[in-house]
């Protein structure tokens, strides 16, 4: 084993520098990064190394609360013929039962990207759709009494013939999910870029695949949560629950709850147990419990087991992808053809089908592609809705890419490095856009490979590859190289809309983050934003930012993250996912700080009679640049603004509290051609790896894996570490071990953590993990998301690995024992 | 022999972190229930109810437990040790804490009660573990943000610690 | 997920354990560590009565070398076990099975006697105990039997233990004298449940060879050493195994596992018996 941190320093490049210059004029204090950049240790750390933590279930409740229980669909496809409540609501201390005629009658179904009858309310309304949908709601005076009350509810189905398979379920005369819908492929759009048809017509050869991302989900150790309750009085709710957004969601609850959104005031918790995109499913149950507080007339609280988790949370969806690429006979590639059939399961709920579009832009991945053709489908099955996933549409493509490009070097007998090597985009061609409309903010992507394959590390996966197989073992080698993007333009969803249709709703663009600073008499230092931290480290890293403006220390800035939509500030890409935070909140509150800062810096020049250029904020002061005996406290400072607005500079706002809102104009809507910028920050890894196949036990042994990331400026590279960390574990886990998985009725085989399989540090190495830097010209910090890569990258990277220790054409996710197995076994066995 | 009825609550009493404590249960109340909502200790988590993902595990006499499959009446007049009892008497980090923050072994710290827990367990009993041994401790929770580097580099740091 | 409704009963010696048990037959659900029966309470698999806990019982916590077995009494955890310097010495192939025994964890909880009680295919304990020859003592206010593995283990998460019975000890024969033992498993993860387990006795000739994970319990053959067909006696026992296809393994891999693992299991055995 080799899988030790690796020492190298990180090579950092200015061939690009931030942008400044669309900043309103500015007073130039001098600002030095003394925090930023640095690896800080966590403050979050010291409350929940303590078991002081504040998640969703911790928070105190009121004496009047009652706890609710779901009753779940035992079928995947039924109709619910009868509902009898009348055992359970006669067991001392349950409260009430709420079906989905109530739901029916109180709320609206919730909205749907597409303009199909796709309606779901937050429990089955007449027809169950698949196994695991809520059915029926149970409040009691605590859980134990509520699930036995469960065990009480009779309720009679119908059982109707099912959809499960995508592709089956496509096809004309598959079972409907939606009979209003008159068909399950709900959506089918194609884009043409570029002259892709010449290109192939023209191409010495076409190379093409078929692969299936399987389902799976990251979920959270920490389960959902929500607390609901009604005010009466003001005919508004007040909830409580661990959703991480977006935002956007926001609007499709209290749309669903027939009120105007200041009527829906939704609280998350300063601490949230891991959500990786899966959170945002709490949305359906805030508002379910939401109606139950109503009609109860009591708070109402719910939390998930690990059973409903697994069951009926969330999954990514399956993609099943045709990729064909036009080549010539040295390895270039001309044009990329994509066939996406996408399955959504039994909703479409918001935001889907966003994984199918998410990545719209930069389909070409890192290579510098002109011509391409997508045709992306929606097909609706019986089985769980599907919803975010960290890497959210993009594991899926670059299974597919990544595996095709493997795929292109042994149909040419070429080194796959020099496939890579010869389609990337050059260093000199960033600002790059992409066929389909994504503009690559920076990057050397020829660079980062060359210091990923150098020091030895390729000659030494090459040297154990050798040995190996001259010992007859199976042992392959695998690369993946990945643009992952960071922050999602709020209009992307919208190239799933035909251009006249885009023109009817309107147009949607941007990505709007908000943030606070606020500094009080005394001068001491608070921050709200917009996101929901899930263990990111957000509360760290926006001390360093606020602290390096302010010239404070980072443990001197209090922020929390706990967030009220009634309070705080937000808009509708609010929320912690598709890495926005660094591109997105991080910059929100940069510029906050900043704001504060030039404010400050002219009541010191009142006082010090100084031009505000001439001060610098260091150790807690405000001092003269040339000479730091003249300097004013930064409370004293602080203190003006709020003790005497009479004397502030003319002009000035008096206190010292500034929100701050930013939006990238690069973010653009899409364009009549459908070219969309789906991101605002395009990072780039490269991974390759050595893996050995157990012959007996068809095992997957990763021997070594290197991984090198180009997410510009690091913030903080201790957390931008861990994130590569934890995603490439997650990576592991979609390419070896998690599935969710259905037989043939419908049925979910996956509902433990005994069948449902999360790799554990046995089955996890440590990668070595390398860095470089091109900050991103889009970002006033550099920064680019970082969060995401590994999931990408391994799932391909893994099976690229495998496929050359195995020498097939077609390793499926996950690949465990059972699967490969199955490709090795010889194809006779012994007779008994 | 101790008779307690299913259908009513009785009172259970145990050494919580050094002191003496007690709350209402009936009989089928989960230890992590008593823990959490009997007596507000919110530090300890609950992740599967199954006992697999050992983000609930506990110290029972001096053996960590998942607490997710111990009952609170089968704790009666034991000694219980969770992540709130950690902290050195001074309320500072102790050891094992100060190196999982310093080796970045928790994101959202949602399983790290659990695994703190059972790494308190395994230098208790073995202060220079062996890396095997580690593993095989380490290899009994979940963690879904770390990938269990910084866990393992924490856990090795104790070990090596005089 | 939270249990259902039961009383709860700690004896204070095994006479009241055991008039519980008459009292309430198969209404009662004896608990020791409970690592599997409390999964199953709290996903409502099981819904018991009464339960009736021995954890404390003091009679039932020892382990103690009679005759040639070491008794492992029914409280006494796998963690106990493991602990034992001389397990190594007295009963090798526990001390080789019990590290695959879930985690760390749960074996300081977990019981042995209550990981045969339970009976699963799959795991560890039972395969140790069919594989010596080792015998359960059932005891009830009708009297005391013990029975061997084979009579004991009746099928998938069945044992011949009757519902006013308490299992009070388990006996796993001593090493004898130039014996050699093996152990291995294929699992998904490290502490899954084994797909298949392999142990493996070579003894005075002999190869005694059992497997878990395929069968309703664990299968025994046995054969002498000097067979040289081998491959051919592993290829039966794979068929008779009647595998079948689930979640994690297909027919024909665990089949292949028999043939492919058995031989090293048999071999590494014989390479320790002397």
């Amino acid at each position: 084993m080799c899988f030790g941190l690796v020492a190298t320093p990180p090579v950092r490049y200015n061939r690009t520098t931030p942008r400044e210059g669309r900043e309103p004029a500015r007073i130039m204090t001098e600002i030095a990064a003394r925090h930023v950049g640095q690896p800080t240790e966590r403050t979050e750390d010291l409350r929940l190394l303590r078991g002081r933590g504040q998640y969703a279930d911790d928070l105190a409740v009121s004496p009047r609360t009652v706890h609710a229980a779901i009753l779940r669909s035992p079928h995947a496809h039924a109709e619910i013929v009868s509902i009898d409540a009348k055992a359970a609501l006669s067991l001392p201390g349950v409260i009430a039962v709420v079906t989905g005629e109530d739901v029916q009658a109180l709320t609206d179904p919730f909205l749907v990207a597409l303009r199909q009858p796709l309606h779901q309310w937050s429990l089955a309304v007449g027809r169950v759709r698949y196994v695991g949908e809520p059915v029926a709601l149970v409040l009691a005076d605590d859980r134990y009494l509520a699930e036995d009350a469960l065990d009480l509810l009779s309720v009679s189905y119908r059982e109707l013939p099912v959809a499960l398979d995508p592709a089956e379920a496509a096809q004309e005369d598959a079972p409907l999910v939606h009979e209003a819908a008159g068909t399950n492929l709900v959506s089918v759009r194609d884009f043409s870029y570029g002259d892709p048809d010449g290109a192939f017509a023209a191409a010495d050869r076409r190379i093409a695949l078929t692969t299936r991302f399987p389902r799976h989900s990251y979920m959270p150790i920490e389960n959902f949560v929500v607390v609901a309750e009604y005010h009466e009085g003001d005919g508004a709710w007040d909830v409580l629950a661990n959703f991480q957004g977006p935002y956007s969601t926001h609007p499709v609850m209290a749309r669903a709850l027939r009120v105007p959104g200041a009527r829906l005031r939704l609280r998350t918790p300063r601490d949230s147990g891991g959500s990786f995109g899966i959170k945002l499913a709490v949305f359906p149950y805030i508002v379910l419990m939401a109606i139950a507080a109503r009609m109860a007339g009591r708070p109402v609280k719910w939390v998930e087991d690990r059973y409903e988790h697994l069951l009926a949370a969330n999954s990514c969806p399956e993609r099943v992808t045709t990729i064909e690429a036009a080549v010539r006979d040295d390895g270039t590639i001309t044009a990329l053809r994509f066939d996406q059939l996408e399955d959504y399961g039994a909703y479409l709920r918001a935001p889907m089908p966003g994984p199918l579009y998410r990545m719209h832009g930069a389909m070409t991945g890192a290579y510098d592609i002109p011509n391409l053709a997508i045709t992306s489908k929606i097909v609706v099955t019986n089985r769980m809705p599907a919803g975010l996933v960290r890497g959210f549409g993009g594991p899926q493509l670059y299974f597919a890419l990544e595996r095709l490009i493997q795929r292109v070097a042994v149909e040419l007998d070429l080194d796959p490095l020099d496939v890579i090597r010869k389609n990337l985009i050059p260093a000199h061609a960033f600002p790059y856009r992409a066929a389909a409309g994504a503009l690559y903010d920076s990057g050397d992507y020829a660079k980062a490979i060359e210091i990923a394959t150098g020091d030895g590390r390729l000659d030494d996966l090459i040297r154990r590859r050798d040995a190996a197989r001259a010992e007859g073992r199976l042992y392959g080698i695998g690369f993946a190289a990945v643009v992952e993007p960071g922050m999602s333009n709020m209009g992307y969803l919208s190239t799933l809309l035909t251009t006249e249709a885009r023109e009817r709703a309107g147009p949607k663009n941007g990505a709007i983050s908000l943030a606070t600073v606020n500094v009080d008499p005394l001068g001491a230092v608070s921050v709200s934003a917009d996101c929901m931290p899930q263990g990111q480290g957000h509360e760290t890293v926006l001390a360093q930012i606020v602290a390096d403006q302010l010239g404070l220390a980072p443990d001197e800035i209090a922020v929390n993250l706990a967030h009220d939509t009634g309070k705080d500030p937000w808009s509708i890409a609010a929320g912690t996912y598709s890495c926005r935070f660094t591109p997105g909140t991080a910059v929100a509150v940069h510029k906050a700080a900043r704001q504060l800062r030039d404010k400050l810096a002219r009541i010191a020049s009142n006082t010090l009679n100084l031009r505000p250029d001439d001060l610098v904020f260091t150790g807690a002061r405000i001092q003269a640049r040339d000479n730091p005996d003249n300097a004013v406290a930064f409370a004293r400072a602080a203190g003006v603004a709020h003790w005497a607005p009479a004397t502030l500079p003319d002009g000035m706002a008096p206190g010292l509290r500034e929100t701050a809102a930013w939006t990238p104009p690069e973010l653009a809507a899409p364009t009549e051609g459908d070219h969309i910028n789906t991101s605002l920050t395009y990072g780039f890894v490269f991974d390759m790896c050595g893996v050995e196949v157990d012959p007996i036990t068809a095992q997957v042994r990763i021997d070594r894996y290197v991984t090198m990331h180009d997410s510009g400026k690091l913030l903080n590279p201790l957390l931008a570490e861990g994130q590569v960390l934890g995603a490439f574990a997650q990576g592991v886990g979609t390419a070896l071990h998690e599935e969710f998985v259905y037989d043939s009725e419908g049925s979910f085989l996956t509902a433990t953590f005994a069948d449902y399989l999360v790799p554990t540090v046995n089955e996890v190495p440590r990668p070595e993990i390398l860095h470089m830097e091109s900050p991103s010209p889009f970002t006033p910090l550099g920064a680019k998301g970082a969060g995401e890569g590994n999931c990408l990258a391994t799932p391909a990277c893994l099976a690229n690995a495998v496929a050359d220790a195995l020498g097939i054409a077609d390793p499926q996710l996950p690949m465990t024992p059972k699967r490969l197995h199955a490709l090795m076994a010889a194809r006779d066995e012994p007779a008994p | 022999m101790r008779e307690l009825n299913g259908a009513a609550r009785h009172r259970i009493g145990f050494t919580l972190n050094g002191r003496a404590v007690s709350g209402w249960a009936e009989p089928r109340l989960l230890l992590t229930d008593f823990l959490r909502q009997e007596l507000g200790e919110t530090g300890t988590h609950v992740g599967c109810e199954h006992g697999i993902c050992g983000a609930c595990t506990i110290r029972i006499d001096g053996r960590a437990v998942r607490g997710c499959l111990y009952l609170a009446v089968q704790a009666d007049g034991r000694e219980v040790q969770t992540v709130e009892g950690l902290a050195d008497p001074d309320g500072a980090l102790n050891a094992l804490q100060r190196a999982f923050r310093k080796h970045h072994a928790l994101q959202c710290g949602y399983c790290t009660p659990g695994l703190l827990m059972s790494l308190t367990d395994l230098f208790a009993r073995t202060p220079r573990p062996s890396e095997a041994q580690i593993l095989d401790v380490v290899g009994g929770h979940l963690c879904r943000c770390t990938g269990y580097a910084g866990i393992m580099a924490a856990a090795r740091e104790v070990a090596a610690e005089p | 997920m939270k249990p259902p409704r039961f009383d709860y009963v700690r004896p204070d010696t095994v006479e009241e354990a055991l008039a519980v048990l008459a009292d309430f037959g198969d209404e009662a659900q004896v608990i020791a560590g409970g690592q599997s029966l409390m999964a199953m309470l709290n996903l409502r698999l099981a819904g018991p009565r009464v339960l009736v806990d021995i954890s404390r019982l003091e009679a039932l916590s020892t382990c103690q070398e009679t005759g040639d077995c070491l008794e492992i009494g029914a409280a006494v955890t796998q963690a106990d076990l493991l602990d034992r310097a001389d397990l190594a010495e007295a009963v090798p192939l526990l001390a080789l099975a019990l590290p695959h025994v879930g985690h760390a964890q749960t074996r300081n909880r977990g019981t042995v006697c209550g990981s045969l009680a339970h009976g699963d295919p799959s795991s560890e304990l039972p395969l140790c105990l069919a594989a010596l020859e080792g015998q359960v003592v059932l005891r009830s206010t009708r009297g005391e039997r013990r029975l061997d593995a084979a009579q004991f283990q009746t099928g998938l998460l069945s044992t011949a233990r009757e519902a006013d019975e308490l299992i009070v000890a388990a006996r796993f024969p001593l090493r004898r004298a130039g014996a050699g033992h093996a152990f291995a498993e294929v699992a998904r993860r490290h502490g899954d449940f084994a797909i298949v387990g392999l142990a493996a006795v070579a003894h005075d000739g002999q190869v005694r060879l059992g497997v878990a994970g395929i069968a309703d319990r664990p299968e025994i053959r046995e054969w002498p050493f000097e067979r040289e067909d081998i491959d051919a006696v592993l290829n039966r026992l794979a068929w008779d195994l009647d595998a079948a296809d689930d979640l994690h393994a297909s027919a024909r891999y665990r089949r292949d596992i028999v043939r492919g693992l058995g031989p090293k299991v048999i071999a590494e055995a014989r390479s320790c018996a002397n």
